[in-house]
């Protein structure tokens, strides 16, 4: 966190000096030897709690390639941005990002409303991108690459089997923005197909806090289990507000976003309980990899807790430049020839392979219950691809798309 | 029994309200300081009840003494060092305390860490009728109340209270009495503050706590100070009422967005028809 002010700081000081200096000075310090990651995330504001352990990872990354020499033996600098929880600022500093710092890969947006915001800009800039992100699916953009798990990947493991275990009829509470909004279609979609019936759907402003009223529509339709797609700390409030109406434990609460945040190791045991996910990475994950991951992480950065989100920028971080050493070259177009030849990265969550056509990652995916306080694992599935696109997006037939796809319902 | 629920609700949704804008109330109508780190003092309440009880304290201490103590005092450094300079200035109170708004929340982060936090709510839960509810909504409404009562007592029926109102009538007046002034502010100020701490330790198990758990209360309590009008505590509570209907009604037979966009339209018709708040037309004599 520390780190997290003294970059903003100096991220603040950058611009100041940049305002101050002619043009020419930037353009020369771009073309100097560096290789430039820009980092545009939110560390302050109410997504802190996801952006700002982003952006210590990615540091921490960064730090590490450095370390080791560089990447081609050219040094990496990142040039970090605080957009502040405002999607107006990431349109301000994804502009900045790519012609100011003429950065040479952008790792950036917490919600998928950020990233539709920057994801023209950069594709316009010709700035190759990573979103790192749990996200609601269809992205097919060949500027972009996409780490986190889609819903073919989590809910299309975690739906049936909460079908099978308790029923056909479904809940579903969701943040109001597109994540909340094409999810919640992604849970109808899967669960026509497995017979089953979403008897209800809510979505919630951001700052919605009170949950009562919703609780007590839940308990008017009964339903077999709930699925929910809440984003933010706001939304977190519903956790307790569940636990203290005593519902919890008579309908099962299952969630796409529960633990992003580090819910599991700061909130009480008494309110986590039972609660189910789906998720590609937990900071308790039994690998050498992952544990001498963390105890490296915690000697450079402190004990903060890695979310499955933070570790996707780690992922990230290697695939890209896994991709940039096989290239031989950090020219976009050379970089993505690389990136679509085929790359797999053996990462702190597992083996993670690019698909060439989709641009998203097979990941390993885990079903868990929190039991007194930990993760216990129902299901595990190894390699999982990210279907919803497939026979949709083919970026290696047609490298022009530039859309987003939805379920078909 | 149907009825009995939303009854509950209904209620829960105002005591909410006039609990996140008591201490706004106070401070704004009794001072005309306009506090923009009123939802910052809602989230030091939070963590003081939260690190209280992970240190040990029993958590009914922590709520009602350790929570509004902390906040109380934090109130009066911050009048003493800040708000004291800047009396009959509101623009630049209003900028003064958005910085400590700022400040408070960027030394939570830096101390305390961006993630969420949390007491498990106390109480069980009960039956009504179809649904379960929670006796810790209960307890939050009748926190609420003994808070109103206890305020409108000591503002109306003690000789504190007296000179306060005095001295927020007529400073000048007051200060001819033999009145500290300056004392009475200060005072005021971290009553108020205590008043939004202890709603903020009230509300953590609900809700946790982050940094920036404040913004979330602090735009409904504004809405609803402002459109109470001058005569604050009285206006807060009319307000309250109004809003937190209306929006419980929306959310209810709607959905969030609907009860949230129900709210904030009731706010404009009432500022559009009464432009000095609710008491700036009725209750005029009320404080």
């Amino acid at each position: 966190m520390r780190d997290g002010r003294r970059r903003f700081i100096s991220s603040a000081a950058a611009g100041t000096a940049a305002v101050a200096l002619p043009a020419w000075s930037s353009r020369l310090a771009a073309q100097g030897n560096e290789i430039v990651v820009g980092s545009i995330y939110d560390a302050s504001g109410p997504l802190q709690v996801f952006g700002q352990a982003k952006a210590n990872v990615l540091k921490f990354a960064v730090d590490q390639t450095n370390a080791a020499g560089g990447l081609l033996g050219r040094k990496v600098r990142i040039a970090a941005y605080d957009t502040q929880s405002n999607n107006q600022l990431y349109a301000q500093f994804a502009q900045q990002v790519t012609v100011r710092d003429r950065a040479n890969v952008v790792f950036a947006a917490v919600t998928s409303a950020s990233r539709e915001v920057i994801r023209p800009i950069l594709r316009r800039g010709n700035t190759l991108y990573f979103y790192n992100m749990t996200y609601e699916g269809g992205v097919c953009d060949r500027n972009i690459v996409i780490t986190g798990p889609t819903p073919s990947q989590s809910l299309q493991i975690m739906q049936p089997e909460l079908i099978k275990r308790y029923g056909k009829k479904i809940y579903v509470l969701a943040a109001d923005y597109n994540f909340g909004q094409i999810s919640t279609k992604w849970i109808r979609r899967i669960a026509a197909d497995h017979g089953a019936e979403v008897v209800g759907a809510e979505l919630f402003p951001l700052d919605t806090s009170n949950f009562q009223s919703t609780i007590a529509k839940i308990q008017s339709a009964s339903p077999d289990f709930i699925i929910n797609s809440f984003v933010g700390p706001a939304h977190a409030a519903f956790y307790g507000q569940w636990a203290a109406s005593g519902m919890k434990g008579r309908i099962p609460l299952a969630s796409q976003t529960f633990g992003d945040a580090g819910e599991l190791t700061l909130m009480p045991k008494e309110i986590t309980e039972g609660i189910i996910i789906c998720t590609n990475y937990y900071q308790d994950l039994d690998t050498p990899a992952n544990k001498a991951f963390i105890e490296r992480y915690r000697a450079a950065m402190g004990p903060e807790h890695i979310s499955p989100l933070a570790m996707n920028d780690y992922v990230g971080w290697q695939i890209y430049t896994t991709a940039v050493t096989k290239a031989g070259s950090v020219e976009r177009n050379d970089v993505l020839k690389a990136l679509e030849s085929g790359i797999a990265v053996d990462t702190p969550a597992g083996r993670i392979a690019l698909d060439p056509a989709t641009h998203h990652c097979s990941l390993d995916m885990h079903l868990l219950q929190v039991r007194d306080g930990r993760y216990q694992v129902l299901r595990r599935a190894q390699a999982v691809p990210s279907t919803e696109l497939q026979g949709q997006c083919d970026l290696i037939k047609n490298p022009n798309t530039n859309q987003q796809f939805e379920p078909k319902i | 029994m149907e009825l009995a629920s939303i009854a509950l609700h209904l209620t829960y949704a105002i005591a909410l309200l006039v609990l996140t804008s008591m201490g706004l109330a106070v401070i704004y109508g009794m001072m005309r300081v306009i506090n923009f780190a009123h939802g910052e003092f809602l989230m030091v309440g939070g963590y003081s009840l939260v690190l209280a009880h992970e240190a040990g304290v029993p958590l009914w201490i922590a709520m009602f003494i350790v929570a509004p103590l902390v906040v109380g005092a934090l109130g009066l450094v911050i009048e003493r060092v800040v708000i004291r300079h800047l009396y009959g200035r509101i623009l630049d109170t209003i900028l003064a305390t958005w910085g400590i708004s700022l400040l408070l929340i960027g030394l939570a982060s830096t101390l305390f860490g961006h993630q969420q936090r949390g007491v498990a709510p106390p109480f069980g839960s009960f039956q009504l009728g179809a649904y379960r509810e929670s006796y810790y909504s209960v307890f939050v409404i009748g926190v609420t109340l003994l808070l109103t009562v206890a305020i409108f007592v000591l503002l109306r029926r003690t000789r504190w209270g007296l000179t306060a109102r005095g001295t927020m009538q007529n400073p000048r007046m007051a200060e001819a009495l033999r009145v500290n002034t300056r004392a009475v502010y200060a005072w005021t100020f971290a009553a108020g503050a205590a008043i939004s701490g202890l709603a903020g330790a009230v509300l953590a198990p609900l809700a946790g706590v982050v940094p920036t758990v404040g913004l979330v209360y602090v735009t409904n309590a504004f809405i609803t100070v402002i459109s109470g009008g001058a005569n604050a505590i009285t206006g807060t509570l009319l307000a309250a009422t109004l809003f937190g209907t209306i929006s419980e009604i929306g959310t209810r037979y709607g959905s969030p967005v609907i009860g949230l966009v129900a709210l904030l339209l009731a706010a404009v018709v009432v500022l559009r028809l009464m432009p000095a708040g609710i008491t700036g037309r009725i209750f005029r004599r009320s404080i």
